[in-house]
């Protein structure tokens, strides 16, 4: 595999300097152009299979020949079911998607375009986005995963962005079934190697395991730039004459139908896709990186976009779309590495690491000069046109003609049908109690061994991410919380030298099945908990919005209630929504996932010095912070998933946005205080599972009471292993308790208790139970061998 | 440790090759720490300008297809190192540039996948060996905590070459335990004799698998033991 993308690269080495290279492009009369033949479209099996294999439904297809004013040729046939896929065109999700807030003072670019753009400091942007690469790494979990990571690095560097930081969010089936191994060890392995040669750092991450994924596994990539705020570039074809360029990596058969096998849902019985993932290159993707930021850089292009799904036809359609304008494509020129391509493989092939630029004529050489520093392919295929038209030649033939706009403005959108889920209407405090036998029976300490095992160490996860490339990541993967970065960029504003970005991405796919309005809402909380644990204000977020088959009622029910439910989190906490993904269809053999609306979210602090850890690493005092009159809940808890109990039944823990505000503007305080050592939000499993893998690694033992805090009033198992919305765990730098614990006075709907001490002994306690931490070690150190 | 102005500063080449991704890093830390910017000399090059020193950095080059360094080693500014090294001049390769230091022969041995077959980063300690190079001398008995980041970083060498290594003094660092003792637990990677590091016969060229520029700051990681490595090697030519 290595030996056959160096061949080429060497080849290309050598024939660089004699491509015969064309500075103009002469519009040919496409009137004068011969059409090939029309699809048949005589009703029968064949038609029927033509359909089905496109996606497009009867009343889809009537559209199409509408909008045409005839039948379609083979290649817009392609280009209609790409375009009009879920994937590109969101129609099952659009009319959702809306009740998103997207607006705040930070936000410089919303949703809509490649990625958002929160404002950082001074004129220092991030530009962010997270999107989902679940079908291909299904299938083909290597370059599935690899090429998720290339795809949403493209769409953040070709706004001008400078990548500093990859997350992902990864969602397995259960470690005992079949494939989970292989997808896991194939996944983390694609999505190390393209990011580690990029040069781009993995600094944070969120794994899970759960049955409802054996059949679909999510691979959820997310990046963050940097930028200028005045040099955000946007992807237009303006300017008719002036020139289409194809840059970077030749055409081949990969891919194909990327984007429409991503929108179906997926039966065991079926053959395999394997032959539509594509294949990732990252030296090229390398190449490409620091070539776009050189030519938008020295402004010399007008359009620029990434040929992600759809390739070549989602590319031109969308810049043509955004400018008003229409193209002329001669697909003769595209470079392929194969022969005898259609002009239907070439419209729909998703090769990785290629890119479409608009530019004007005088700057082609100037242009030729900075792509031939890094030996990349290019060369010009089109020219703008006053048509609003994308119109393509291929051999002689004129095999598109399609009007820009109206395939967008007519492009589907449903108002799928909805059925609420019915719930299960028996007292939570029920479910609570059934789940605390159950806990006696298992016994507190097997129960914990058994949450540290299931959410315990990723170090042979992200041991294989390079971490530390840019010398910016003062937190990452190891200390379990948000990843910090310190950003030294001289666009910053000079009074913040220890600029700091947090970032996490998180998502509880229990809650979300229990309650999929909650669980968005608690998604979106998560994030923000742990971003506010470690000393930061969030910014905006992006999201990867992961369900099952929308044509389920009850699945685009769960999908409209998830929306809502991230929305009124983001009202709350006033932070908006500026890019995203929407991943429909991830059913096999009719299971759909449970819902997963992965959350990514960026925040800042001004000192990223003052930034604590989510771990300790010295004897201290530890505190809870915990909103008052909120009880703990085993609905959707990791105590319910690991001693089978239901996962539909009880209530997921209550959300009191008084006390999460507050809490979250306490911890900003005392954090730029510079008075917290070690902080983090209460989360799976309790507060004993919460504070166990604070000390997991330490080596440090921990005594924990939790008889003085409201939690008190509840059984022994609730309070420690019952999870609760808004509490954390805290230890203060020595000094600094006795000022901390005075502003703790003024809470409100909130109180900081002193509930134990993590100390240099050889257990873990906590009520009336105990365990060797060396037991407790290997539980969450042992956790994914 | 040195600080210099614009006019005093020496001049070190930094060798950039397609798919380098530590050069940004690198001259960050020069900068930063010593006030020394580094002059990028692109791969296409056939002689160096007017320098002092020069410095390979870590990354891919050209996509690191085939074996790491390999192709590297076949361009053509690489000839102008070779001439630049054969007389005198200091050279240190941080990873993908140690590959390329072997590949080129500039150094002995080479760099094999790790014996995990696994992209592997963390902090590691690291032993300095003894020898007569200005890097053995001035680190002396410290131990070293920096980060490695590699797939292929397992350094071999036959036993006839490891026995000359020793015997000249050449290996410079070793994967350790946190006291310093060199030992199999500690070696990440599968390297020879736990090597992650060595120098020419001059002591003047030295390749190390870790990463010093990455261990500047004690904000990053809370190693600034990567400064002294990097503090050595203006020692080596100044």
């Amino acid at each position: 595999m290595a030996l056959l993308c160096w061949i080429p690269f060497c080849l290309r080495l050598c024939e660089g300097s004699d491509l015969k290279m064309t500075t103009t492009f002469k519009l040919p009369d496409t009137a004068q152009m011969t059409r090939p033949p029309q699809i048949d479209e005589t009703p029968g099996p064949a038609f029927t299979a033509l359909m089905r294999k496109h996606k497009l439904t009867g009343e889809e297809y009537a559209r199409v020949k509408d909008i045409l004013g005839r039948i379609p040729t083979m290649a817009e046939l392609g280009i209609f079911s790409a375009m009009w896929s879920e994937h590109c065109s969101y129609k099952s999700s659009r009319v959702h998607l809306k009740r998103f807030p997207t607006e705040s003072p930070d936000v410089v670019v919303g949703p809509g375009e490649n990625a958002g753009v929160v404002r950082l400091s001074g004129k220092l942007c991030l530009a962010f986005k997270m999107e989902s690469h679940n079908h291909p790494s299904y299938i083909e979990p290597y370059q599935g995963a690899a090429t998720g990571v290339g795809g949403i690095l493209r769409d953040v560097f070709c706004m001008g962005a400078r990548p500093i930081a990859n997350l992902n969010a990864l969602r397995f089936g259960l470690r005992s079934h079949q494939r989970t191994p292989h997808l896991v060890e194939n996944v983390v392995k694609g999505i190390g190697d393209y990011g580690n040669c990029v040069g781009v750092p993995t600094v944070a991450g969120n794994v899970s395991f759960d049955a409802s994924y054996n059949g679909n596994c999510l691979v959820n990539a997310m990046t963050v730039g940097v930028i200028h705020e005045d040099r955000i570039f946007k992807g237009y074809a303006t300017g008719q004459g002036n020139l289409v360029v194809y840059l970077g990596s030749a055409t081949g058969r990969d891919g194909i139908h990327g984007a429409s096998m991503a929108s179906g849902s997926f039966a065991t019985s079926e053959n395999s896709e394997r032959s539509t993932v594509q294949v990732g290159d990252p030296f090229t993707e390398k190449l490409l990186l620091e070539a776009t930021l050189d030519v938008l850089d020295k402004g010399l292009v007008v359009g620029l976009q990434d040929m992600g799904a759809a390739g070549l036809t989602s590319s031109s359609f969308e810049m043509a779309g955004r400018a008003g304008n229409g193209l002329y494509m001669d697909l003769d020129h595209v470079p392929v590495r194969t022969t005898a391509m259609t002009a239907y493989e070439l419209l729909l092939s998703e090769s990785q690491e290629r890119m479409l630029m608009v530019i004007e004529p005088h700057k082609w050489d100037e242009l030729r000069a900075v792509l031939d520093k890094w030996q990349l392919a290019c060369t010009v295929i089109g020219v703008v046109t006053d048509t609003g038209r994308v119109q393509i030649h291929h051999k002689g033939l004129l095999e598109v003609d399609v009007p820009v706009d109206p395939m967008t403005d007519l492009a589907p959108k449903y108002e799928r049908p909805m059925r609420p889920r019915v719930k299960d209407a028996a007292d939570p405090e029920v479910f609570n109690q059934k789940v605390t036998a159950a806990a006696l029976v298992r016994g507190p300490e097997a129960l914990l061994l058994a949450a540290l095992r299931d959410t315990g160490d990723k170090e042979s996860i992200y041991s294989q991410y390079d971490q530390h490339i840019g010398t910016q990541t003062v937190h990452g993967p190891d200390v379990q919380g948000a990843a910090a970065l310190w950003v030294r960029s001289e666009w910053a504003d000079p009074s913040e030298p220890y600029l700091g970005v947090l970032t996490a991405a998180t998502c509880n796919e229990r809650y979300n099945r229990l309650d999929a309005y909650l669980g968005g809402a608690h998604a979106v909380l998560k994030a923000a908990r742990t971003i506010a644990a470690a000393g930061g204000r969030p910014l905006a977020i992006t999201d990867c919005l992961n369900y099952g088959n929308p044509e389920v009622p009850e699945v685009m029910a769960d999908f409209s209630a998830g929306v809502d439910g991230i929305s009124l989190a983001c009202r709350e906490l006033s932070v908006p929504v500026v890019s995203g993904n929407v991943s429909l269809y991830n059913e096999t053999d009719g299971e759909s996932i449970a819902p997963t609306p992965m959350i990514g979210m960026v925040g800042k602090i001004q000192d990223v010095r003052k930034s604590p850890t989510a771990v300790v690493s010295e004897s201290a005092s530890l505190y809870l912070l915990y909103p008052l009159k909120v009880g703990p809940q085993f609905g959707g808890s990791l105590a319910a998933k690991l001693l089978d109990q239901s996962l539909h039944a009880g209530q997921a823990p209550e959300i009191n946005w008084h006390a999460e505000r507050e809490g979250m503007d306490f911890l900003r305080l005392i954090i730029g205080n510079g008075q917290v050592s070690a902080c983090r939000d209460v989360g799976d499993g309790g507060v004993i599972t919460t504070a166990a893998k604070m000390v997991a690694k330490s080596g440090l033992g921990l005594q924990l009471d939790l008889a003085s805090t409201e939690l008190g009033r509840y059984s022994d198992l609730a309070q420690y292993f019952g999870e609760i919305s808004g509490a954390y765990l805290i230890c203060f730098n020595s000094g600094d308790e006795s000022k901390a614990l005075q502003s703790a006075a003024t809470l409100r709907y909130n109180a900081v208790v002193k509930v134990g001490q993590v100390v240099d002994s050889s257990k873990i306690s906590w009520g009336p139970w105990s365990m060797p931490l060396k037991v407790c070690h290997h539980a969450f150190t042992s956790a994914l061998s | 440790m040195k600080r210099f102005t614009a006019a005093g500063a020496p001049r070190i080449g930094l060798i950039d090759f397609p798919g380098s991704n530590c050069d940004r890093d690198c001259n960050d830390a020069f900068e930063r720490h010593f006030g020394i910017k580094l002059i990028p000399v692109w791969h296409t090059e056939h002689t160096l300008p007017q320098v002092d020193a020069v410095l390979l950095p870590g990354g891919f080059s050209y996509g690191d297809y085939l074996r790491s360094g390999a192709l590297a080693a076949h361009s053509p500014i690489m000839g102008a190192v070779k001439s630049f090294v054969s007389k005198g001049g200091a050279a240190l390769g941080i990873c993908n540039g140690f590959q390329i230091l072997t590949e080129s022969h500039l150094l002995p041995g080479a760099l094999l996948r790790n014996r995990s077959r696994r992209f592997i980063c963390k902090f590691v300690n690291l032993a300095v060996g003894s020898g007569n190079s200005v890097y053995q001398k001035q680190l002396g008995q410290r131990v070293l905590r920096l980060p490695i980041a590699h797939g292929e970083g397992r350094y071999y060498i036959d036993g006839e070459g490891l026995r000359r290594l020793h015997d000249q003094g050449q290996v410079a660092f070793r994967y350790a335990d946190a006291k310093g003792h060199a030992n199999d637990e500690s070696n990440p990677n599968g390297a020879v004799d736990n090597i992650a590091g060595i120098v020419s016969e001059n002591g003047r060229v030295m390749g190390l698998m870790p990463h010093p520029e990455r261990a500047t700051d004690p904000l990053l990681g809370g190693s600034v033991d990567g400064l002294a490595v990097l503090d050595t090697f203006l020692s080596s030519f100044m």
